[in-house]
Formats: C-alpha cells, structure tokens, sequence
C-alpha cells in the first residue's frame, strides 16, 4: 500500500502542509521536511517552483519566484531528495504545473520520484480526463498516485468522474480563488464542505486553499477527512525562518 | 481530406487541448459546449455583421501597392486592416466575444493586454455595450504604453497591473486568469489572440476569419480568381495571421508565410522566434510551442513591437509550423523600424512595428512577375510613434 493511503486509512483526521522547495533558502527543503514530520505533520506538499503558476495566488506565486532565483531546478529537487526517505517516513507528494515535468521528461520524471520515495503528484494544469488517457498507467508503473481538485462549482457528475479515476485523496478547494489564507470560512463554504462529505464518495477528501489556523482547521475538517495548508505556512517561513516550523504547526492543533 | 483546421477534441496536429486547473474547468467547459452554437444562431450573426460594417468599418480595403509592386516586380495586395476602429484587426474579434458573452449572461469582461491595442479593444466593446471592464497589464507595459492606458481609462475600464513574475503580457494573462477563478460566474475573459485553452485559439480564428472571407470577395473582383499564391502575416500570438489565413488552410494553391520577430536576432538571447526557439510545452491552458529554460520555466522573450513579443504561439501556428505547410521566417528589429519608414514613404501607410515585420519579408524572398502576394496590414503606426521618434530621432 502507498504511504499516502496508510494515512488516509487512519482513524484521525489529516493535517497536510504544502511548502515550495529551495524557498526560503535553496538548501532549506530537506530540513523543513524533517521539522514538518517531527511536528507531526500527516502529509507533506513539496512544491516544484514554475515561473507562471496560474492557480496560485501572490504568497506562493512569490515564494516560487525566490525559489528560483535561489537557482531551484527539477534536478536540484531530486538531488536534495536523494537520501530523503533515511530520514523522512511520512507521505510526500510533489505539487508542480505539468511543463517543466514535460520538459524533465514524464517517465522520467516519475521514475526519479519512485527512486527518491515519493508517493504522489498533485499538477493543477494536467486535467483530469487527459491524464485518465494518456498517464495514469505511467504513473501507476512508478506507484505513484495523482490528486485532483474540486472545486464549488463542479457538479455532480464530473465528481464522480473524477472519483472514480482518483487512488489518493480528493483535493477540495474551499472556495472559488487562487491559493491564499483566509481567516474564517462562511456558511457557504460549511454547506460546500458538507454537502460533499455527503456524496459518499470512494476517495477521503482533504480541504484547500484558505486554511490558515486553528480555526478554519476545524470548520473544514468536521465534514472531511483533513486539511492543507500552504500560503499561510509560506508566510510563517518568510516571517520566522527555515528553523521554526514546530511554532506554525504547534498552532494549528 | 487533410484540414488544418481544429479537431473535435481541440487539438491542431500535436497542439492545443486545454490544460487548465479544475477551477476554471466550469467557465471553459461552458464556453467549448456552446461556442458554435451561439455563433450559428441567426441573431447572432446579424448582430455581429451589422457591427463588423457600421462600427468597426467593414469590409476593409483591399488595396493594390502599386510603388511597392513595381519595385518588387511583384503583385502586390495590403488587407488593410489598419483601418478597423481603434487602429487594428484586434477589434474583430472583441466584438465578437462580446457578443457572445452577453449570450452567456456575462455581466463583467476581463482581459488581458501588451502594447494596450487588445486591451484598448476590448475596453471599447465594453463602453458600447456597458459593460463593466478590467484589464490587466504588466506594471512594466503600464509605463511604456502611456497613450494606451490613457485611452483604456477614458473608455471607463479599469486597467490593474500585473505586478508578477516578469511584469508584462504573460504575467498579466496570467493574472486575469486567475481573476477567472476567482470569478467563476459573472465574468467572461476575452483572450486577444489565437492562443489559450481550447476554444479560444478556434473561437478568436473564427471572429478574425471575416479577413480572409473579405479577401476572397475582393480578390475575385480583382485579380478574377479568389486566393493568392502567397499569403503573409505577421506572428506573435498569431490572432492576424490566424484570420488571413483562415479560408486558405486547405487550399494546397496557397503558401503560406508567417513572420516572427527575431528581436536582436536569434541567438542573442533577446528574441521573439517562438518557432526557432520554442520548444514543445503547456503556456497559458494549451499545448504549444514555447520559449522556455531547459528546465521548463518560460522565459521573456523580446521584440521592439510589444505586439510580437509572447513567449509562445498559437496552436494552429505551431501545428503550421511542425507540419510545414506553413514557411516561418524571423525579421530582426532593425528590418522592421526600415520598413516602418519605407512602407510610410512608399505607400503613404504608417504601419504597425508588428506589421512591419511582415513586409519586410519582401526582402527576403524573391517572388515571380505574376505571383499574387497578399499581405495582412494589420495595424496602424500611431501608437508606435514613440518607438518611431526615438529609433529614427524625427
């Protein structure tokens, strides 16, 4: 079993961070996953900067940006994973826009993943249905499972669809935005993250986009399974340093 | 029969599809189920003839270069698209899409801008309908396009910058996509060119294809036979090329040219040439050709005309290039800035620096005596003038 559906298995709910690699220093990563696990963190989101990331908003658009002037590369990242499963043992998914794995080179790309140990991708531009036809037996050759999102406005049906094709977790993004930290969630996000806990659908479904705290932790957590948090980590690492990660953590729950 | 036109899944050859996160997945869904539709309706097209004619000034001429022909022992047509309202083939297609937006319930436009002429276009089918309009705009291309900002802000839009990544055209379609998905429901985005996910490189093709219907009327009457035997346009995201080449895809009669622009040349790093530097990759929701790092991140490319200056092309181009049916060539910044003067001195046109690049392709091939040349005379110069004072020192 994938390291990511042993977690998914677990009675408690999921407290998954999302992180840019090479951000804030280039060499940070391996010690930021370290200081994420320690914490206690579930899953951990390591992002592969690009140059134009479209559904991102100005905190990790940024942090992206840094992480490439730091000189970030796709081989960079997989050099600083090299020996990252001696220390590391929780699920580590990468989180990148589908060029720069096309121009590393697919299949490549995903063998360097199996090599280094990691278990999922998470590509918000490689749409569910092309990935079905043209990847999904790739990237199961290589164990590795990919997440999609959802978002308040697909419907029905292509949630199913979309169900169905998924061997990780649903991403759900909590409302219609870019990625960015919110401070409460409304009533209709509550209704939103109800009503889709309510579909009875086969994969766990894991909330996005907005989670900042304490707080919007357990609103959107009562009808899921877990929680991501990305932009407001990001900005605890501008704000604090590589070295205090157990502080953010320690806040959320 | 082999057609270079768009597949039914939104593929040109290898090229297109749409390669967008789920959230904007609802808005282009909607659009891909009832783009045809809509314009096939009866309403639809009277609507938007009737303002193609009374509003924009169509059918543009075509007009014989007698001097230009004499001196290049060639026939030789200008599509002059230059004459459209607001200077440039650009509004075609915005009075198209708006059109098509208000269909949809639409009730706020975004857009994306470079040089400000597709920004500026769209910013005036907006004040004719009264609708409420953003543009975005690179924070850098804010302060280089003055005229055209100043122009978007009369005509009531509100123009944001896009303070991203490399502050021009690519961060600020990136940025209005993103205002896409933050604005699911009441907004429409009208992109500027053939370029984007599926479809829009198809849908804007069809608004600017009015070039190429009228080129045909015009050159039965003049010549008695209704295609060239050359067809040349200038190529950033390639919307001007897309629509004077649209009815002449399949006709194997044609050949077909597209001018890029080589900046200070190929190899100097500062380029334009999408299809001599471009690798095959995802920009903007599509699969196409791209300039980008060996490590697929895009980078800036560069063109004295803001115009040509995207780092990628339109799926159809790529599919034209990869498949050669279409002949790519590069004109260099200072080939253009001549031509700006020549055409002006010869002709009487002050062109567009974007669509002085295509006829610079004059010097670069000979033609034969009888060969029927038509060139897509895309745009006006006037908003150029700046670049034209400072490069000539008038």
């Amino acid at each position: 079993m994938n390291r990511i559906q042993l977690a998914l298995a677990q009675d408690h709910k999921l407290l998954s961070i999302y992180f840019t690699a090479g951000f804030p220093n280039l060499n940070d990563t391996v010690s930021i996953l370290k200081q994420l696990e320690e914490a206690g963190v579930d899953i951990i989101e390591l992002g592969l900067p690009f140059s134009d990331p479209l559904a991102d908003g100005p905190t990790i658009q940024e942090s992206s940006t840094q992480a490439l002037r730091n000189g970030m590369t796709t081989d960079k990242l997989f050099e600083q994973l090299k020996d990252v499963r001696k220390h590391v043992s929780v699920p580590l998914i990468v989180m990148g826009y589908f060029n720069p794995m096309m121009q590393y080179g697919v299949e490549r790309f995903c063998q360097k993943c199996q090599k280094v140990g990691i278990d999922g991708l998470i590509i918000p531009d490689l749409p569910v249905d092309v990935y079905h036809e043209n990847y999904q037996e790739l990237f199961q050759q290589y164990g590795l499972l990919n997440m999609f999102l959802i978002t308040p406005q697909t419907n029905d049906e292509r949630i199913r669809y979309i169900d169905n094709v998924s061997e990780g977790f649903i991403y759900m993004v909590s409302s219609a935005a870019t990625t960015g930290a919110q401070n409460s969630f409304g009533d209709v996000q509550t209704e939103y993250f109800k009503r889709i806990g309510a579909m009875n659908l086969n994969a766990k479904l894991l909330v996005g986009f907005g989670i900042s705290n304490a707080v919007t932790y357990q609103v959107a957590t009562v009808h899921t399974k877990g929680a991501i948090i990305g932009s407001a980590f990001i900005k605890h690492l501008e704000a604090n340093g590589a070295d205090s990660v157990y502080d953010f953590v320690a806040q959320i729950r | 029969m082999n057609t270079y036109h768009v597949n039914e899944k939104g593929y040109y050859g290898d090229f297109g599809g749409a390669y967008i996160p789920e959230m904007l997945y609802p808005n282009v869904e909607e659009l891909r189920q009832r783009y045809l539709e809509i314009t096939a309706q009866d309403d639809f097209k009277a609507e938007f003839d009737q303002l193609l004619k009374d509003y924009v000034g169509r059918p543009t001429p075509l007009y014989f270069a007698s001097r230009l022909s004499k001196k290049y022992d060639t026939k030789i047509y200008l599509k002059r698209e230059d004459l459209c309202h607001t200077g440039a083939h650009k509004i075609n297609n915005t009075i198209g899409q708006i059109l098509l937006a208000k269909r949809l319930g639409k009730n706020r436009i975004i857009a994306e801008t470079g040089a400000g002429q597709h920004g500026v276009a769209t910013a005036t089918v907006c004040a004719l309908m009264g609708i409420q309009c953003v543009v975005y705009m690179g924070e850098l291309d804010i302060k280089r396009q003055a005229p055209n900002v100043a122009r978007m802000k009369m005509l009531g839009a509100e123009v944001r910058p896009a303070q991203s990544g490399s502050k021009t055209l690519k961060d600020a379609t990136n940025e209005a996509i993103r205002d896409w998905i933050n604005n699911p429901v009441d907004t429409h985005y009208i992109i500027g060119s053939v370029v984007g996910p599926h479809p829009y490189p198809d849908m804007v093709a069809r608004f600017q294809a009015v070039i190429s219907e009228e080129c045909k009327v015009q050159l039965l009457e003049a010549e008695g036979r209704d295609y060239p035997d050359h067809v040349i346009a200038c190529v950033g995201g390639g919307s001007n090329a897309a629509g004077i080449y649209y009815h002449y895809l399949d006709d194997p009669r044609v050949n077909i040219i597209a001018v890029e622009a080589a900046g200070k040349g190929i190899d100097s790093g500062e380029s334009a040439a999408t299809s001599a530097l471009g690798k095959e990759g995802i920009i903007h929701g599509s699969k196409t050709l791209l300039i980008q790092t060996p490590d697929g991140q895009i980078t800036e490319p560069y063109s004295i005309s803001a115009g040509l200056d995207y780092p990628g092309v339109g799926p159809l181009h790529a599919h034209l290039y990869r498949s050669q049916r279409a002949e790519f060539i590069s004109i260099p910044d200072q080939e253009a800035m001549e031509w700006g003067l020549s055409l002006s001195q010869m002709e009487g046109i002050i062109p567009a620096i974007e669509t002085a690049h295509a006829f610079a392709l004059l010097d670069e091939r000979k033609f034969k005596t009888d060969d029927v040349l038509l060139l897509n005379c895309s745009g006006r110069g006037d908003k150029d003038l700046d670049t034209y004072i400072n490069y000539f020192k008038l």
